[in-house]
């Protein structure tokens, strides 16, 4: 692959100046308060000192936001993708309902007999009278009766919004609970009321506690080889993607232990301390697990992004890098050789559609970034990005966390202390051995953050308002605008493909190498598609000259 | 298997509902406030309530689903939510400019208190609701009811902000929609034209959740009642609630309020539900009906009589919302079909005594259930024990219907995975006649493809 192909920078020049107008222009028509915090969320990109921008703050009331809330976040993303465990939202039925399959977690089965509750929504659909009287009762009952059912080897409960405002005691009945069934069960809760944090984040960062103290080191049992083994954090398995990803690195030899969580089960949490090197995906809903794993465990961890091919070439690269061994690193080249060859035919009919195009993206996390990977192989250039969840340091890089500010809003996550464990820690390489991985560019407890990676005088944008997506768009018409269901189809009633990432329109996976290929094509297909040119009725274009009878 | 866990031996769960035929209040109301012109729903309680909302409604009509919220933090769940709303409203009149902001709770909202009249005057003595600008709301408790209820709350909540009397009266009927799909709005105000009845139909999605795509967005599209429609609401002569459930509080609270009489009736599906609501508007508007109808009319009784023996002695399992599992069951009847399963988890008595009075003598061996715990895993359970051959209802049927090999036929809310419902209705002899024939391609698609090859038919 040559750097020619993906040159996007002849495709942005003129456009700088133009962004820069944009954010001025953006924030006179909010009133005079939002205005001022919404210019500290707009900056434009410098890949080389990243401006300060803000993030991870209160959405101002009225503004339509792309934020859902904590309990989305822990239930819904984090712990939502985990066949085995019967997940209990106690609270009214709504947040069960829609929170039930709508998130595209695949997930598959070993045989007939392994557990698979991803398809079940089970709710304690609380009433006014356990508002008034307390749902502690209801709640031990609904576990009774989901043991008696199902006999899972774990339960989990959700709290939604009035749970916490009642008092119900989540932590105590799942205790309670654990004890009263016995037989070996795993009974956790989660305090993730939705109004605790500012966004899903908040529930990542809750859902990360509860799986360390719950779940993660349960089981000490080393299974299979013992060579390379690794865990993947923060991939969900969206249309597929930790089914292609399992499938390149057993390709290559490497023991994927854990990933947290597509396609996940309880075992491979409890077991997920065996591991050597753990991976970090998306760095902003599962660092916590990192970090935690890092201190008690001795596993250092290295941030990966195998979301376009030549990214997943290089996570390859590094994991042998990690361990040494030429054998590894033999097989790795072996197989990205093999698999480019695909992807780089695909990627050759695609550019003559896409060359030169421009992308938007506003999603997520880490997507924001990860998928400007796939839209430079595609030679397109992102103009304009931000997250919709994301904090400073996704943004600016994880140097910047010592100087972020705790608001009230971080101030009410549990925070957890980690020690050392006393039996298990065991530093995985030594300070030597690190420092010349260092030495050889490898980086560990580092990310460098979403404008590392854009051109100098992009648009990032954090938590964009609707209100900022339609000037954005009405003014760079881009050829494709990246974000979620609730933009999709206001963003095509303007005549403008959006392809969302939260839930890849059906299609996937689009990790790895043939997810690649499938986001390759699929974005072709859009900015491709036909329909588009077909907006106006023929009498109503400008050069539609009116023909008259005459009689 | 995707619900390998379901097995037919049920227990006598009381407190664990597990895929529910329900979801909550503030949805509904979300849903009825797009039913009126230039109004932005506004969601008074964490922003996942919205979120989720939104999304809900826009995969399954595929349409942008505009809304705000309050975006409640840990500190106005403890202090109220007042200054989020007060904020909110200036904010929204600001960048968004809606004629109208219709305000909603949640169980937050709720939970803590929150008295949105209070806080409404507030924002109006604080000068942040403009001239000509209008701010309404209502309580949608999660905790009670359904979204069937929060639909019906917002509704009333038409009634009561805007229908106003005066001296003069006016040939009107109004039509309350119950929940049904914007198609299906659009079909009964064909009806009531073709009819030569004047009618206000409130609210109304036509024009909102099936707008064309033109290259130009518009957050309030040029469909749903207008205000000065609801306003004469009041002088009109006669009300019509399509769908008890979802309507008759409304009526009610129009009839208290502006001395207007209202019959409810069910949702027009199916041939006997048409014919009492074509006879009804008939009578009230003081029309006749066209040849036009009695012609769609027969065109309708054609189709199933000539395809009755597809129909004939089927089991059907069926679940969604009362409003339209009374007159499907109904029409199902009609069909010679045998609807045996019937859940609704939404609470009330008049689904039970519809179906007693609907099934009692014809198919004794019908189970129904409404309210709590009456699931889609119960009735899965049931179609465990005595299979059936075709199942109706929402997208969360297909696991079902996958597993059991059922005919499945779509139909009630959400429907994420399919396209149409927005666009072909259900109601009226024409959506009636559309409805069969869905029916009718699933059963013999399904024999076709299931048959042995010798019985396959030519001609059906």
């Amino acid at each position: 692959m040559t750097d020619n192909n993906i040159d996007n920078k002849t495709a942005t020049t003129g456009l700088v100046a133009e962004l820069q107008e944009f954010r001025d222009e953006v924030i006179t028509r909010y009133p005079k308060k939002v205005a001022k915090k919404r210019a500290k969320a707009i900056v434009l990109s410098d890949p080389e000192t990243p401006p300060e921008i803000l993030a991870n703050v209160r959405t101002i009331p009225g503004i339509i936001t792309q934020r859902g809330c904590t309990y989305a976040g822990c239930k819904g993303v984090v712990l939502g993708p985990t066949r085995d465990i019967v997940n209990i939202t106690h609270g009214p039925i709504g947040c069960g309902f829609y929170s039930w399959l709508t998130r595209r977690n695949q997930t598959k089965p070993v045989d007939e007999n392994d557990s698979n509750f991803i398809t079940y929504c089970f709710s304690t659909d609380m009433q006014d009278s356990n508002i008034v009287f307390g749902g502690e009762e209801k709640l031990k009952q609904a576990i009774r009766e989901a043991y008696e059912l199902f006999h899972p080897k774990a339960i989990a409960v959700f709290s939604t919004c009035p749970v916490g405002l009642i008092g119900d005691d989540v932590h105590r009945v799942s205790r309670q609970m654990k004890e009263e069934i016995g037989n070996g069960i795993n009974i956790f809760g989660f305090s993730c009321e939705g109004y605790r944090g500012v966004s899903q984040s908040a529930g990542h960062h809750i859902a990360n506690n509860g799986l360390f103290k719950n779940l993660i080191g349960r089981d000490d049992e080393v299974r299979g080889s013992l060579k390379y083994r690794v865990n993947l954090l923060g991939e969900y398995n969206i249309g597929g993607d930790a089914f292609e990803l399992e499938r390149v690195f057993e390709k290559c030899g490497i023991h994927l232990i854990a990933t947290f969580s597509g396609n996940s089960n309880i075992q491979k949490f409890e077991n997920a301390h065996t591991a050597d090197l753990n991976m970090v995906m998306c760095h902003r809903s599962i660092n916590y697990v990192a970090e935690m794993m890092e201190t008690a465990f001795g596993i250092p961890w290295i941030k990966v992004q195998p979301i376009g091919a030549r990214s997943t070439a290089k996570m390859l690269r590094k994991i042998a890098q990690y361990f040494g061994a030429k054998e590894l690193a033999d097989k790795v080249e072996e197989v990205i050789a093999e698999e480019m060859i695909p992807v780089e035919k695909a990627r050759e009919e695609a550019l003559k559609r896409t060359k030169g195009k421009l992308a938007m993206l506003f999603v997520g996390g880490s997507r924001a970034h990860h998928y400007q990977d796939l839209f430079e192989e595609l030679g397109m250039a992102t103009v304009a990005a931000g997250y919709e969840f994301g904090h400073r340091d996704d943004y600016e890089g994880r140097r910047v966390i010592p100087t972020i500010q705790i608001d009230a809003d971080s101030r009410n996550i549990e925070e957890i202390t980690v020690a050392q464990d006393a039996t298990r820690y065991k530093p995985r390489k030594t300070e030597d051995e690190l420092k010349a991985l260092e030495a050889e560019g490898m980086e560990f407890n580092e990310y460098h953050g979403l404008m590392a990676q854009m051109e100098k005088g992009m648009l990032v944008i954090d938590d964009l308002s609707h209100y900022e997506m339609e000037k954005l768009i009405e003014k760079y018409h881009p050829d494709v605008f990246c974000a979620g269901i609730k933009e999709k189809f206001c963003v095509q009633k303007m005549g403008i493909p959006l392809k969302q990432l939260h839930n890849y329109d059906a299609g996937g996976p689009y990790a790895g190498f043939k997810g690649a290929i499938n986001f390759y094509k699929d974005i072709e297909m859009m900015v491709g598609a036909s329909i588009w040119k077909e907006l106006k009725a023929p009498w109503e274009s400008e050069d539609y000259i009116e023909a008259t009878f005459v009689y | 298997m995707l619900l390998r866990h379901t097995t037919e031996k049920e227990i006598d769960r009381k407190a664990l509902t597990i895929n529910p035929a329900k979801t909550c209040q503030p949805v509904g109301a979300m849903y009825a406030a797009l039913g009126l012109h230039g109004c932005l729903p506004h969601s008074h309680g964490s922003q996942g309530c919205c979120s989720y909302h939104r999304s809900a409604l826009t995969r399954h009509f595929k349409e942008p689903v505009m809304a705000a919220t309050s975006s409640f933090s840990e500190g106005s769940s403890v202090f109220g939510g007042s200054s989020n709303l007060v904020t909110a409203i200036e904010t929204i009149f600001t960048v968004y400019e809606p004629d109208i902001i219709a305000v909603h709770t949640t169980c937050l909202s709720e939970t803590i208190g929150d008295d949105l009249t209070q806080i409404v005057s507030k924002a109006k003595e604080e000068g942040k609701v403009p001239d000509g600008k209008l701010v309404i709301h209502c309580n949608t408790p999660s905790y009670v009811g359904t979204h069937i209820t929060g639909y019906s709350n917002q509704v009333s909540a038409f009634v009561k902000f805007f229908s106003t009397t005066t001296p003069k009266k006016r040939n009107v009927v109004n039509l309350v929609a119950g929940w049904m799909e914007p198609s299906d709005m659009r079909e009964i105000k064909r009806i009531a034209k073709i009819m030569e009845a004047r009618t206000i139909l409130f609210p109304d999605m036509s024009g909102v959740l099936d707008s064309p795509l033109t290259g130009k967005f518009e957050m309030y599209p040029p469909g749903g009642t207008t205000v000065q429609e609801l306003i004469a609401t009041g002088d009109s002569k006669f009300t019509i609630g399509l769908g008890a459930y979802s309507t008759e509080d409304a009526c009610v609270k129009l009839e208290n309020k502006c001395k207007i009489k209202f019959e409810v009736m069910e949702i027009p599906i199916g041939l006997k539900a048409t014919d009492r609501f074509i006879t009804s508007l008939s009578r009230h508007a003081n029309v006749p009906v066209p040849d036009e109808l009695t012609k769609e009319r027969g065109r309708l009784v054609d189709l199933i009589a000539d395809n009755s023996k597809y129909f004939y002695g089927k089991r059907v399992a069926l679940y969604g919302d009362p409003d339209t599992l009374i007159p499907l069951v109904e029409f199902l009847l009609t069909l010679d079909m045998r609807p045996v399963y019937i859940v609704t988890g939404t609470p009330g008595k008049h689904f039970d005594e519809s179906m007693k009075e609907l099934l009692s003598k014809k198919i004794p061996e019908a189970k129904y259930k409404s309210g709590e715990r009456a699931d889609m895993f119960q009735l899965h359970q049931w179609i465990k024990q005595e299979p059936v051959d075709l199942l109706i209802g929402n997208t969360y049927g297909k696991y079902i219907a996958r597993d059991e090999n059922i005919p499945f036929v779509r139909y009630g809310f959400p429907i994420a995975d399919r396209p149409g419902h927005n666009y072909f209705p259900h109601v009226g002899y024409v959506g009636s006649t559309n409805l069969a024939i869905q029916l009718l391609e699933k059963l013999l698609d399904y024999q076709d493809r299931n048959c042995e090859e010798e019985k396959v038919e030519f001609q059906m």
